[in-house]
């Protein structure tokens, strides 16, 4: 690859040798990662290649155990993230460092020096409105932070970096949370800040996003520099590949089967969010065996309702669900296990997993109460031992051992591991939400082709995801939810980007100018 | 009931608010914090004790009232140091001092049951305090209840509008972020934890020393406790606690007065009566709490270890 001739002067960061230990892992080995001023510089690697540790050694959290840091040719020794912020380095983190229950003001002079004694805020407000109307960030100075919606809560982490003088600003995977129309607003955020001399460095491993945004990108793979390139030479194939370690397919074979009998029918469904409003308005389809039925829509319009309610969490107002023939609209959920219905719940830590418990614990979470897990009250350790083994090898969870706690999981490993749990009891019916969000590329393949297996093994799949790639690439057909109702129904091969997309804003089938009609 | 009668109970609601307040208003700090001391009672106790032997002893009542704030505040060190440094359960650690409290306090306290000693009597202000109907109402307390009225105003000022006070808050909603950001934790823990413990201690001393002078074994009757109860009731807010503590002292002087107008309840259903208050203002507050989403500091009870995921 093509070491960029880089001037001495126009360097703002340079990282040179850095390694960083962790029990275990060396997650920085020797990293050497420079990054221009006035660049937007991405940091590409899969989930635990070390990019955001190699960061948080640059933001001042962690210390690097070999190494040197300089910033504008200067030689660093960061003792704190407040000696990096001083330095000019701030950090926007995947989880916001906001306190929800004070203001966006509050948030954004918390922790400062000044004032000494008594806050001035309107000072302080001013300054932030100044900031917002020079690089563009829409921002309501006197909210709290809990009214905001994420995309918002992103542009306080800006500006609060912004605030306290950043010329570097670092943002780990900043659009794995917002919608589409965001991420083009933070795009044109950041290009207008590299355009005033900030240098963006940007943590990431979509592709498609490095490839739009930055100007350079660093790749690291298992905590080493793989390469670095001008993005506008190479292509996304390229980068995934130098990613990976290997070339990645984007096109699935997904192979031809025929659907089977009618698992699922969902009949009339209405239910309520938890604010008492209507979520789900009436919703029919149905899903066979052998079938992915992929439901697209933006998120919150009543997908993950509509999930809760066929698992059982979610109580119907009205309406019919029908597993194999039998009616299980009252049943509960462990009746719901029982007759064969797997999950792959939206949020994996909160609802997917108990972090505190060990892999083999997590993995018997749904069968526990039957031979020969358990004979009685007694759970046969040894058996649970054995089958986690097993399963931790067939799905190729990368962990140290079954006895370590889920949470210190990955999320592309926990995937794996919620994964291999709902697997393997060979359902009929899998309700998949989200399957793929947040994971890295491995791990979103590896992902899809399990689901793709259990197509071909004889289950039903319900994908319920935002991401319409993955719904067009995996689905047989594809329902489109708008404000809790289906606005169409579309079979994959013939799905259109502009129809579905039409849809998913609130248009009708019937009312939309296509000549096909749609086979039920 | 007559309007003489009136302005007694209105009066003595104030007079017996005044020692609550200091509680409260403490164990508010604390709990902005993160921290919840549930040793407030064993704390005044201590406070009540070492104030008036201290007083006694120096022949001075501010000295007591120092003394006391002092065995107060170094009481709750015993909990911070537990809890922040040692990361133990602040349920059973509070509770703890509270049993070492009133026995400690019973302890070193024997010998003065009974004593006369030094008190803050109400000051007369020439003129004003010969007012009809104000004069009683307004200007005829002692020095602590006006410093526990002035406090009031003085802590919402500060948790509100001052940087320490944005990082106590900041430090018992989310001590992860304070952390980040440069606030230290565990400073800020041990500082307001002591700061509660002070003000428990002033508590205790404005009860030995003016409420009801001189000492008696458990002298603080449950006020360590409804003080917890009211730092719910007042939502976290200094003000809400000072309307909380009129309130209950206000039915604990309705439980002197009725006897005196000639109602004749079993004495043991009218000690109940501040009690049953408190359970009944728990209950409504909680009610309102839920509509309105406040909620205790989201970090309340929970020990701080850096880098936990």
């Amino acid at each position: 690859m093509t070491e960029s001739n880089v001037q001495q002067s126009d360097i703002a960061v340079e990282m040179r040798d850095i390694v960083k230990r962790f029990p275990g892992v060396i997650a920085n080995d020797h990293v050497t990662f420079i990054a221009k001023r006035g660049e937007i510089h991405a940091l590409l690697g899969e989930n635990g290649a070390g990019k955001s540790t190699l960061m948080n050694v640059l933001a001042g959290l962690y210390a690097p155990e070999e190494g040197e840091i300089f910033i504008n040719g200067r030689k660093m020794t960061f003792h704190s993230p407040r000696d990096a912020i001083e330095a000019g380095v701030g950090m926007v983190h995947q989880h916001f460092r906001l306190v929800p229950t004070l203001t966006v003001v509050e948030n954004v002079v918390l922790g400062l020096d000044e004032p000494r004694f008594k806050l001035n805020l309107e000072e302080a407000t001013q300054k932030i409105e100044a900031l917002a109307e020079q690089y563009g960030l829409k921002i309501t100075p006197d909210a709290f932070i809990w009214q905001l919606s994420v995309g918002e809560q992103q542009r306080v982490e800006i500006i609060k970096a912004l605030y306290r003088g950043a010329q570097i600003l670092i943002l780990d995977e900043p659009t794995a949370v917002l919608t589409p129309q965001e991420t083009v607003e933070l795009f044109s955020t950041l290009r207008s800040m590299a355009a005033k001399g900030h240098t963006i460095i940007f943590i990431s491993h979509k592709l498609d996003e490095v490839t739009a945004i930055s100007d350079r990108v660093t790749v690291l793979r298992a905590g080493k520099v793989v390469a670095v390139v001008e993005a506008k030479d190479v292509t996304k194939e390229k980068l995934a590949e130098l990613m990976v370690g290997r070339p990645v397919i984007f096109r699935l074979e997904k192979p031809e089967v025929a659907p089977g009998q009618e698992v699922l029918r969902a009949e009339d469904l209405h239910a309520l969010n938890n604010k008492g409003l209507p979520a789900l308005k009436g919703v029919s389809f149905t899903v066979r065996a052998h079938e992915i039925v992929g439901v697209a829509g933006v998120s919150g319009n009543g997908q993950a309702e509509l999930s809760e309610a066929l698992y059982g969490l979610r109580p119907l107002q009205k309406g019919k669900i029908y597993l194999n023939g039998q009616n299980i609209t009252k049943a509960p959920t462990r009746e719901i296990i029982r007759q064969g219905v797997a999950q792959v719940p939206e949020d994996r830590h909160k609802e997917g997993s108990i972090g505190d418990m060990d892999l083999a614990e997590n993995l018997i979470l749904k069968n526990y109460r039957q031979p020969p897990i358990s004979r009685g009250p007694v759970i046969s350790w040894k058996y649970v031992f054995d089958f986690a083994k097993t399963l931790i090898r067939r799905f190729d969870v990368k962990a140290p051992g079954i006895h370590t706690r889920a949470r210190l999981l990955s999320g592309g490993n926990l995937q794996k591991l919620i994964l291999a749990r709902e697997l393997s009891s060979d359902p009929a019916l899998i309700i998949a939400m989200h399957p793929t969000q947040g994971l890295d590329v491995g791990a979103t393949e590896s992902v899809r082709e399990l689901l793709l297996q259990e197509r071909s093994k004889g289950a039903a799949i319900l994908l319920i995801s935002e991401d319409l790639d993955e719904v067009m690439q995996l689905s047989d057909r594809i329902l489109v939810i708008y404000e809790g109702e289906i606005m169409g129904e579309v079979p994959a091969d013939r799905a259109d980007r502009n129809e579905i997309g039409l849809m998913m804003a609130g248009a009708r089938q019937e009312t939309l100018n296509h000549h096909e009609t749609v086979a039920a | 009931m007559n309007t003489a009668v009136l302005i007694t109970i209105l009066a003595t609601s104030v007079a017996a608010g005044a020692p609550v307040i200091y509680a409260t208003v403490g164990e508010i700090f604390a709990e902005r914090s993160g921290i919840l001391n549930l040793g407030v009672e064993g704390m005044m106790l201590m406070g009540a004790v070492t104030g008036f032997i201290v007083a006694v002893k120096t022949g001075n009542p501010w000295a007591g009232v120092m003394a006391g704030m002092l065995a107060g505040g170094l009481l709750s060190l015993i909990h911070a140091f537990l809890t922040i440094t040692l990361h133990a359960d602040q349920v059973v650690s509070g509770l703890a001092l509270t049993i070492f409290g009133a026995g400690l306090s019973s302890f070193v306290g024997q010998n003065y049951v009974g004593v006369q000693g030094p008190q803050f009597a109400p000051i007369h202000i020439p003129v004003l305090t010969d007012l009809p109907v104000l004069g009683p109402l307004l200007f005829n307390y002692d020095v602590l209840v006006y410093l526990s009225i002035l406090l009031v105003p003085l802590a919402a000022y500060f948790i509100h509008h001052t940087r320490p006070g944005l990082h106590l808050r900041a430090v018992g909603e989310d001590p992860t972020t304070a952390d980040v950001m440069g606030v230290s934790v565990a400073r800020t823990r041990y500082i307001y934890t002591f700061v509660g413990g002070l003000l428990a201690g002033l508590g205790g001393a404005a009860l030995s020393l003016a409420y009801t002078p001189g000492w008696t074994e458990g002298m603080s009757g449950g006020r360590g406790w409804i003080a917890i109860a009211l730092v719910i009731f007042a939502f976290w807010e200094p003000w809400r606690a000072m309307v909380g503590a009129y309130l209950f002292g206000g039915v604990q002087a309705l439980q002197f007065n009725l006897q005196a107008v000639g109602i004749t309840i079993p004495t043991y259903y009218l000690n109940m009566l501040p009690y049953l208050f408190t359970i009944l203002v728990l209950v409504f507050a909680t009610g309102e709490r839920m509509k309105r989403h406040l909620g205790a500091p989201a970090a309340l009870g929970i020990p701080y270890i850096r880098g936990e995921r």
